[in-house]
């Protein structure tokens, strides 16, 4: 997708302003999160297992080669290829010579998150090869020439009106006049318009949660079984993937799978999850002749050892932004960024430069709560900090920001003064907001107030509250 | 060890963000122990328990994920149970079997009303009757590995799905089953798909709705024959 998120704060305000968006977003953003605390209530165990599942991740990561060489080896062993690429270039490249050397002149593809961030479908098709994705969301998006804006839930940000209206429009060999009574009948017709696609395809293309040292593997997870259709029918599977979503062995994958799913969409494990080892083997009714696993590194491998390295544990659940209160109030496409939310925040910097995605680590209220739904616990508010210390330090900050910052400073170093001012700010504002309890405006911040209220102090600073604790403490009185 | 670039690439920054070059012989032999022992971590309580447990907590699971559940005495009463079961559903009595021995060894013949094929799956077959190498009590889940007598693809292209498994063969945990696919099959088999209930989608505004691009349905018969 094109790389807006320069222009976040503008991108936030006009998805503020979209009537349908916010409407989508109303609708969906409870329903994520209920599901998932459900599934957690069925399971006693969970937060043990996310403990493990970070453990897990982190042992992988910190032997990284290791299990990486140990993986190649074994999908090798089993007749698959591996392709390392470095750069989303040598991937998109890579992928295109598989295709051309299979003579593929349609491709399906699962839905992979990876090949939206190497931008393949536009490389793809330029070079005469059609892609066609068919998870349902993806589906309706590649018609609507959009990007996802929900990792996975590609299609959150619309509503059934824009599926019917888009349906009717790109599906012009069925009567114009047909009725949908409801999503069953938009969701059967898109299966009938992709069933002979899965057929007619020269080559499949796949995405992978997880790839296991251990067997040479790789595994998808799916709920709607097209990606199963993707790698089983045509002659070619292509599983394109990145070099962090690599553990150790079977019972690893099972561990993480464990908090994967119910993270995820509440479910305690989604209805497809496959294991595919090398291509068709002797006797074998079905299956890929061939299968390819184009590893994609793309500025990962620079994580490991920084301060972000812990960012390679993400198994792309979207609880983050599923619990996000930016999220919940701009969507996926204002971070103008492949992954969106705290995740994507987090990430992104690292994939296109702070420079171009240094908004993005501003966009979140530090409230918590995406790392406290976190299954492999990735201490995201601690990492856009680290952003916005780099950010800050480049002088990639506004400048009204800056001095904004150094007015600040100066005053809390003066710790009289800061206590009287805030003290005095905090009786004024209360004053002004004391009846509705919120302030929708307040002077030189409308840019902050113009989305939502403020709320009026009540009572004291916490300075003013904690020094009264103290002295009712040592009093010997108690609170 | 490799002239690859990309590999080298990609190998040698991480070593460089580890702070270290490979790995000394003796840690490299130690991961190749974990891989070689794969330990277990923390299996959940829900997929433990005595066999009769795991049966009532595997059809619970089918239930709760959508699917459909009978259990039979024997296999003889397989063919009576799957005409029911269509007519019930006014499906047209047609099936396509996977050619697993199992399934062979049934004397649909017996029943004559019902159409019988035994073989891969086509596009347009309606209902597909397979064999489950084990059932997971832990969420309802089949395990479903590739080969010859069960093509991947009778899995996924029918509207109606029926899949046949022995009560011996539910176990609590993934794991139980991956012990079983490590006991009985020569390493991993080429497809190993863990199906949940029918296929299903919340893509269009969160509504969940069966019958995505795999079956809408999923009715798995319970044989207590061993």
């Amino acid at each position: 997708m094109l790389q807006t998120s320069r222009t976040f704060k503008e991108n936030a305000t006009s998805a503020m302003a979209n009537a349908g968006l916010q409407r989508a977003l109303t609708r969906a953003r409870p329903q994520y999160a209920k599901k998932r605390l459900a599934a957690v209530e069925r399971l006693p165990e969970f937060e043990a297992l996310r403990d493990e599942a970070r453990d897990i991740k982190n042992h992988a990561i910190a032997n990284l080669d290791f299990y990486l060489e140990t993986y190649a080896a074994n999908v090798e062993k089993s007749g698959g290829i591996v392709h390392w690429c470095a750069t989303a270039e040598d991937a998109r490249k890579t992928v295109l010579e598989i295709a051309r050397k299979a003579g593929a002149k349609t491709v399906t593809k699962g839905k992979s998150m990876v090949t939206e961030e190497i931008h393949l479908n536009d490389y793809l098709e330029a070079n005469g090869v059609t892609p066609v994705e068919t998870d349902l969301a993806e589906y309706i998006l590649q018609l609507r020439h959009e990007p996802p804006s929900h990792i996975i839930g590609p299609a959150f940000h619309l509503n059934r009106e824009d599926w019917e209206e888009t349906f009717r429009k790109s599906h012009t060999d069925l009567p114009a006049d047909r009725v949908f009574r409801d999503a069953r009948d938009i969701q059967s017709e898109a299966r009938l318009q992709l069933r002979n696609k899965f057929f007619a395809a020269d080559m499949g293309i796949t995405g992978a949660n997880f790839l296991i040292a251990e067997t040479g593997t790789s595994v998808i997870v799916t709920n709607e079984g097209n990606g199963d259709l993707t790698q089983t029918l045509p002659r070619v599977h292509v599983v394109v993937t990145s070099i962090e979503k690599v553990v150790p062995t079977v019972e690893d994958t099972l561990s993480l799978l464990r908090v994967l799913a119910r993270s995820a969409t509440g479910q305690d494990i989604s209805v497809y999850t496959t294991f595919s080892t090398g291509a068709r083997r002797p006797g074998d009714p079905d299956g890929p002749e061939e299968y390819h696993v184009v590893l994609v590194d793309n500025g990962r491998s620079g994580m490991v050892g920084t301060e972000f390295q812990e960012m390679l544990r993400c198994i792309r659940c979207a609880a983050c932004m599923n619990h996000c209160p930016v999220y919940g109030v701009v969507g996926g496409h204002a971070y103008g960024s492949t992954y969106p939310g705290p995740m994507g925040s987090v990430l992104t910097p690292m994939l296109v430069g702070v420079d171009e995605a240094g908004q993005l680590p501003n966009a979140s209220t530090f409230c918590g709560k995406c790392e406290s739904v976190c299954p492999v616990k990735i201490p995201l508010t601690g990492l856009m900090r680290h952003w916005r210390e780099r950010e800050f330090e480049r002088h990639l900050t506004p400048s009204a920001m800056r001095y904004g910052l150094s007015f600040w400073a100066w005053f809390a170093r003066r710790p009289g003064l800061y206590r009287f001012g805030t003290r005095m700010a905090a009786i004024g504002l209360g004053l002004l907001g004391r009846r509705g309890g919120h302030l929708p405006r307040l002077p030189f911040l409308g840019g902050w107030t113009k989305g939502r209220d403020f709320p009026s102090p009540e009572g004291d600073t916490f300075f003013a509250r904690y020094a009264a604790a103290q002295r009712q403490r040592n009093a010997g009185g108690r609170s | 060890m490799s002239q690859d670039p990309g590999r080298s690439a990609i190998i040698g920054n991480i070593r460089r963000g580890l702070k270290r070059g490979p790995l000394p012989a003796d840690q490299q032999a130690m991961l190749a122990g974990r891989l070689a022992t794969h330990p277990r971590h923390l299996v959940p309580a829900r997929g433990q328990g005595d066999s009769a447990r795991l049966v009532a907590s595997f059809m619970d699971n089918v239930l709760r994920e959508f699917g459909t559940v009978q259990r039979l005495p024997d296999f003889a009463a397989v063919p009576g149970a799957i005409s029911a079961y269509l007519a019930a559903q006014n499906i047209a009595a047609e099936i396509t079997v996977s050619p697993h021995p199992e399934l062979q060894a049934i004397p649909f013949a017996d029943t004559p009303l019902l159409k019988v094929r035994f073989g891969k799956a086509e596009p347009t077959d309606p209902v597909t009757v397979t064999q489950a190498f084990a059932g997971i009590a832990e969420t309802g889940t089949l395990m479903m590995p590739s080969g010859p007598e069960r093509p991947t693809t009778n899995n996924l292209l029918s509207d109606t799905a029926i899949a046949v498994i022995r009560a011996a063969r539910i176990v609590g945990a993934y794991e139980d089953a991956f012990d079983l696919l490590r006991t009985e099959r020569a390493g991993m088999p080429r497809n190993v798909m863990m199906i949940t209930g029918p296929s299903r989608s919340a893509d269009i505004e969160q509504t969940l709705e069966l019958g995505a691009h795999g079956p809408r349905s999923l009715h798995v018969l319970i044989v207590d024959e061993s």
